[in-house]
């Protein structure tokens, strides 16, 4: 395979596929072939589930969309008019996207940082690891699908916490509240501080949708080998160290996968306002044209989100493989 | 060095005689330990009693008669016992035949991606073809789309079928609504277009990138075909590869909203059924059909807690069954990505 001009490869394809030439009966281009019919099925679904609808959904956004029943519907081309509608003349939408992105750029770092913690804390030999272990991952269960929507929306625990709040006005201590008044008043930057304190508080909703990351950190922590870390002992390295020279690098690699899944889990969740909101436009509103670019605006910053960030860790991580 | 010249500092010595006899290093590397593992169980039961508190507190709730929700000195523990909620939550979510339901959509869909996702794995990481990186991109997407972005077109596709033309060509001129049956879903799953499958299709083709080469040269000069390779010598070591790829299906197609609501709008699903229950509770307890009552918002969380309790349930015994070949082949996965 010498590909001279950049056409050859898509020749080349050609004399894989097409019989009558020297190339088709070798062995090369008969398992090209099997492959292909390996990967058929999802060729066929791709083109009709995927790139079909992406094209129409595409085109609708620059539409407005008209149902007629029983014949499909019809396009008026009207421009850029839909994403100015989800932009400038839709109440809801730009401020929901505001606050679903800030959200999710603080609990994709946030779920980073835990689950990498708690991957190592998992990965250390003591008593009851089993069990640890399986506690940490019923969240890949719990926050699937319509579970961690429902939880949400109705506050369950704004009723059972109701307890709990009037011991504190009766004279008890919020821990997280009061700390954050010295520090304020203290006079350490405040913004910062509110950042942090509302990760503090929502580390629930971040360990329930660390489950598959902790997953993948501890089968990178797992493949690590310890001879490894015995040499570095030798060399008299201290555990603090061998943890940053050896256990962060090795498992780094692994933190873009993490970061991307993260993201992408944030970005389909149910209770995703932003999702919701699509959602209703489309099946109450009827507004197909408007949800198309309103979910195309949504998408596309999703993959600016993951293009920036991928781009980021992989200056900051070298890949050790 | 013989056994009987080695000097143990052990055994029948005291821990404060071999800490003095090791100038204290014992005692500090001691404290150490036992300060971290301190920490450690800290942290750890810190957050397992954060993931189990709220099911606790779901089970609990779900015996308490109303009463029991408002009165204070009540926590966790119930006054009086009652399954009557759970009579009502039956009812509510149609419970019996939506669980059904889910339990043989999931297992169809799920076993039907499965499937799908291994043969196209498979083929991703065996064969070289034209095109192979286009067709890999092309699998990345599918993980990074969002399913809402093209939900409006997908169901216009089916509530409207028609493939290229041909189906109007034998149906009177008339495209075909697909949507009220399983029948977009099932071809979907079979063309590996469910939800999540791309995960799916990367997962394996993982997992048979690490299979040794060799493996297959022997089964070819042995004459074994290219089905028999797949077949009789790759899939049985995939199995719990595949086995995790199927729990992962069955579990989220089963609390999935997103295609039950789009496709399955037909059957009544569970989780279809539970993210509605708000709306059709004021109705279902009015004594008047036509009316409307206002429900407190401690009874409409008792009732939902219970539905997600029931939801779960099943998962977690699942779970509890399937732990350990789950863990492992994660594990084993994971550590070639």
């Amino acid at each position: 395979m010498n590909n001279k001009h950049w056409y050859d490869s898509i020749l080349d394809a050609f004399r894989i596929y097409i019989p009558g030439n020297n190339v088709y009966r070798t062995m090369r281009a008969r398992s090209a072939r099997t492959g292909t019919w390996f990967i058929l099925p999802f060729i066929i679904g791709f083109l009709i589930f995927m790139a079909k609808p992406m094209v129409e959904s595409f085109v609708m956004s620059f539409n407005d969309v008209k149902l007629i029943p029983g014949e499909g519907y019809e396009l008026t081309p009207v421009g850029i008019n839909n994403y100015k509608h989800a932009l400038m003349v839709d109440p809801e939408y730009n401020t929901l996207l505001v606050e679903e992105i800030g959200q999710m750029a603080i609990n994709t770092i946030a779920t980073l940082v835990v689950s990498f913690v708690v991957a190592v804390i998992l990965n250390q030999e003591f008593k009851g690891r089993t069990l640890a272990r399986a506690i940490f991952f019923l969240p890949v269960i719990l926050s699937s699908g319509v579970l961690p929507g429902i939880e949400h929306e109705n506050e369950f625990y704004d009723m059972m916490s109701g307890l709990a709040q009037s011991v504190e006005e009766s004279g008890g201590v919020d821990l997280s509240a009061s700390l954050q008044n010295l520090l304020q008043v203290s006079g350490v930057g405040g913004s910062v501080f509110e950042v942090v304190f509302t990760m503090i508080d929502s580390i629930y909703d971040i360990v329930m949708a660390s489950g598959i990351q902790i997953i993948v950190f501890l089968s990178g922590l797992q493949a690590i080998s310890p001879s490894l870390y015995e040499a570095a002992d030798v060399e008299g390295c201290s555990a603090w160290e061998s943890f940053w020279k050896i256990t962060f690098p090795m498992v780094s690699p692994l933190l873009l996968v993490n970061c991307i899944y993260t993201i992408i889990d944030f970005f389909m969740k149910n209770d995703n306002k932003v999702m919701e909101l699509i959602y209703d436009i489309t099946y109450q509103d009827m507004k197909f044209g408007i949800s198309a670019a309103m979910s195309w605006i949504y998408f596309a910053i999703a993959l600016a989100f993951i293009g920036i960030s991928s781009f980021i860790i992989s200056k900051a991580v070298k890949s050790y493989e | 060095m013989s056994k009987s010249k080695t000097v143990f500092i052990g055994k029948n010595k005291s821990f404060w005689d071999r800490n003095r006899r090791s100038e204290g290093y014992l005692l500090k590397r001691k404290t150490k330990s036992v300060a971290i593992s301190v920490v450690r169980a800290l942290l750890l039961i810190g957050m397992c009693f954060m993931i189990i508190q709220p099911l606790l507190m779901r089970f609990s709730t779900g015996f308490m008669v109303e009463k029991d929700l408002y009165d204070s000195t009540i926590v966790l523990v119930p006054r009086d016992v009652t399954l009557e909620n759970y009579q009502h939550v039956f009812n509510l979510t149609d419970f019996p035949r939506s669980m059904l339901n889910t339990l043989w959509t999931s297992l169809l869909v799920s076993v039907l991606q499965v499937i799908s996702c291994t043969i196209v794995g498979y083929g991703f990481a065996r064969y070289e073809f034209p095109l192979k990186k286009f067709w890999f991109a092309c699998v990345i997407m599918l993980i990074v789309v969002p399913p809402s972005t093209i939900q409006t077109a997908l169901y216009m596709n089916f509530a409207n079928f028609d493939l290229f033309g041909l189906v109007r060509l034998f149906n009177n001129g008339k495209p075909i609504n697909l949507r009220t049956s399983i029948l977009p879903y099932t071809i979907m799953s079979l063309t590996c277009m469910g939800l999540k499958n791309g995960l799916y299709i990367f997962m394996l083709r993982q997992y048979f990138k690490g299979v040794p080469k060799s493996l297959e040269e022997a089964a070819y000069i042995d004459g074994c075909g290219t089905v028999h390779t797949f077949t009789k010598i790759m899939l049985p070591d995939a199995i719990p590869t595949i086995a995790s790829c199927f729990l992962f299906g069955f579990v989220w197609q089963w609390t999935d909203l997103f295609y039950s609501r789009n496709f399955l709008s037909t059957y009544s699903i569970y989780s279809v059924q539970l993210s509605s229950i708000v709306s059709r509770m004021s109705r279902y307890f009015s004594a008047d059909a036509s009316k409307a009552v206002i429900i407190p918002n401690a009874r409409q969380q008792q009732l939902i807690s219970i539905g997600v309790l029931i939801c779960c349930i099943p998962l977690i015994v699942l779970y509890c069954f399937t732990q350990k070949t789950f863990v492992k082949s994660l594990t084993m996965t994971g550590s070639k990505e």
